[in-house]
């Protein structure tokens, strides 16, 4: 195994010389490092609506992409909606996951492990109570989220617990999530 | 301008600048080690000391901290511990008794009382201004220490003026606070000794644990420091890490100098009833907020210590070591299922809060343009600027830079490389 590792890099679909590279960049120039992104969000009817998502800036510039991207969401039948799309704490679920994911590769191109398959299942726990304000003790959002992984690697259990454990370390969305974050919302 | 009358045998007046070789600022280990070292190449200097030798292990440690590293490994250029006790663990008093018997074994030419003002480059090297007069010299040495500043994080603004917040630098015994709950935050080597020593004099603790690393005291039934020196862990060069910047900013490894502490980590504090949480997020709405993050913390300094272990293991089977005990593994940090996420400044649980969240070197006085765009020191191995030097921070040239045991070998490399660039012998 050692012996295929070392003629055959591995190859996660990683260009982790890229990312090297970019930190290398931005090192030198730190305001190009400076993103935002944003999503756009339009009322459908009831609980339905739509983000569409294309532009961003970064590297000092408005950046453009060549497809826009929809996400939309609603609410299940339970809740008498109609149930076109995922929820938004779903999706929320859905972020954690492709964040760590994606992340979870890269460290893992970099550590120079081949993954064969990753699946991470994400659960988070809400007591409704709380969006409907039935007691002030309840919070509106998930009490609880949890994520498992299931991971076939060229790797030690070990060194794929690091893999793991360095994938939340460098998650926007986990830090969002674990850590707090100032929201400023206003009328145009 | 009026100066106050002269006192100091060597300054005469405000005209006359002292000329020397070398001057070293700052008589630590770090200043010491250069003195002994400049003094065997027979260069010239003097060593400048804002208090007395040994100062911040004197006067900015609190009361109960013992070196984390055992006696014998307190080895200077020219210098050794031949106490009584060679596994035991120096108090600071002790600490500072051993540099004082450093400096006089070493004829160190210090000056002790002699605060610096300003450093500036000048045609000739550096000028040096202080408030015992003014020096000029070719080679300049910074051995001023990586601890003279407190790190404290932004979000302390937030806290109430009715919450009293020191940082482990003011910190010097339980004594000092006021009754009720402490936060400590920081889980290195001195958020959980400090955490630890308040929860034993009575008070409501809560400790805030980010990135940390916990480490046995002993293993294998050897000093983990030992194991650390004869494995080469210590003499790790900067060529030899990756990313030396990140090398440079570890945590402590949670530990005390006490050979009966098997592990001082957030286990120990739990079982004295210590509350454990997320590293420190925001203070806001009067309101303390705690990370979510403690379970990737806990398991992260988990698998640290495990690879280290498992390298020294590594180690341990290409050597002829008698009597060591068979490898081991240790329990996992228990952490709390639901770790509490914030707390209500309100009640009042919290009067003190103590900042244990790092320290930094203070270069405020230094007027070269040698900074990093973070305000930090640039330097190669000690090397600043020509004929400027640093000795003693952390991962400078090795691992143990910073300890008392690795500045030595900073302090030789240093002395080399002024005697053969500036190489002016006495007179």
């Amino acid at each position: 195994m050692t012996y295929e590792t070392k003629i055959n890099p591995v190859d996660n679909g990683v260009n982790t010389e890229a990312l090297i590279g970019a930190r290398g960049a931005f090192e030198q120039m730190p305001q190009a490092a400076a993103f935002t992104f944003r999503s756009t969000c339009d009322w459908i009817s009831g609980t339905r609506n739509c983000n569409s998502l294309n532009g961003y800036f970064g590297l000092g510039e408005e950046q453009t992409r060549k497809e826009t991207f929809a996400i939309a969401s609603d609410h299940p039948e339970v809740f008498a909606a109609a149930d076109t799309a995922p929820t938004p704490p779903e999706i929320v679920l859905a972020a954690l996951a492709s964040c760590l994911t994606g992340g979870l590769a890269a460290v893992a191109q970099h550590r120079g492990i081949k993954l064969h398959s990753v699946r991470a299942v994400v659960e988070g726990d809400i007591d409704v109570r709380g969006i409907l304000g039935m007691d002030q003790g309840i919070r509106n959002g998930f009490s609880a989220i949890r994520v498992s992984f299931d991971i076939s690697a060229d790797a030690s259990d070990e060194d794929v617990a690091a893999l793991v454990a360095q994938s939340q370390k460098r998650s926007a969305v986990y830090d969002m999530l674990t850590n707090t974050t100032n929201v400023a919302v206003s009328v145009a | 301008m009026i100066f106050a009358p002269d006192f100091n045998p060597v300054w005469k007046g405000t005209t006359a600048m002292k000329k020397i070789h070398t001057l070293v600022i700052g008589a630590g280990q770090a200043g010491l080690a250069m003195s002994h070292c400049l003094t065997d190449r027979g260069i010239a200097h003097v060593v400048i000391e804002r208090g007395q030798i040994a100062n911040s292990w004197r006067h900015e440690r609190w009361d109960s901290l013992r070196l984390l590293t055992p006696n014998w490994q307190s080895r200077l250029p020219g210098h050794a511990y031949t106490g009584p006790d060679p596994d035991g663990f120096m108090s600071m008093p002790e600490v500072a008794g051993y540099l004082d018997a450093y400096a006089r074994a070493s004829r160190a030419p210090v000056e002790e009382h002699t605060r610096v003002l300003s450093v500036t480059a000048d045609a000739a090297g550096y000028r040096v201004a202080t408030d015992r007069g003014d020096w000029q010299c070719r080679t300049l040495v910074l051995a001023t220490g990586a601890c003279n500043l407190a790190c404290v994080p932004a979000v302390a603004a937030g806290l109430a003026q009715s919450v009293t917040q020191i940082t482990a630098l003011d910190y010097r015994n339980p004594d000092q606070l006021p009754d009720g709950g402490v936060l400590v935050v920081g889980a290195s080597a001195t958020g959980v000794q400090l955490a630890a020593e308040i929860r034993d004099a009575g008070h409501e603790v809560t400790l805030a644990a980010g990135e940390h690393i916990r480490m046995p005291r002993h293993y294998r039934g050897r000093d983990i420091q030992w194991w650390m020196d004869r494995a080469g862990i210590h003499s790790t060069t900067i060529d030899e890490v990756d990313d030396i910047a990140r090398a440079r900013n570890v945590p402590s490894l949670q530990l005390v100098g006490n050979r009966d502490r098997q592990f001082f980590d957030l286990n120990m504090l739990r079982n004295r009833g210590v509350e454990i949480t997320g590293r420190l997020a925001d203070i806001r709405d009067n309101r303390l907020f705690f990370s979510g993050s403690l379970a990737n913390h806990c398991t992260m300094s988990d698998l640290k210590m495990n690879r280290l272990l498992a390298s020294l293991d590594l180690w341990a089977e290409t050597q002829e070591v008698c009597g060591l005990a068979a490898p081991e593994r240790f329990a996992p940090t228990q952490f709390p299922a639901t770790p509490c996420l914030f707390h209500d400044l309100g009640t009042g649980r919290f009067r003190t809060v103590i900042w244990a969240t790092g320290l930094r070197p203070d270069h405020s006085w230094l007027h070269v343009p040698v900074f990093d765009r973070k305000g930090r020191l640039a330097h190669a191995g000690g090397h600043v600027a020509p004929g400027l030097y640093a000795l003693g921070l952390p991962f400078q040239r090795r691992r143990n830079s910073a300890l008392i045991d690795g500045v030595g070998s900073d302090a030789e490399a240093l002395a080399d490389h002024i005697l053969e660039t500036h190489g002016q012998l006495a007179a």
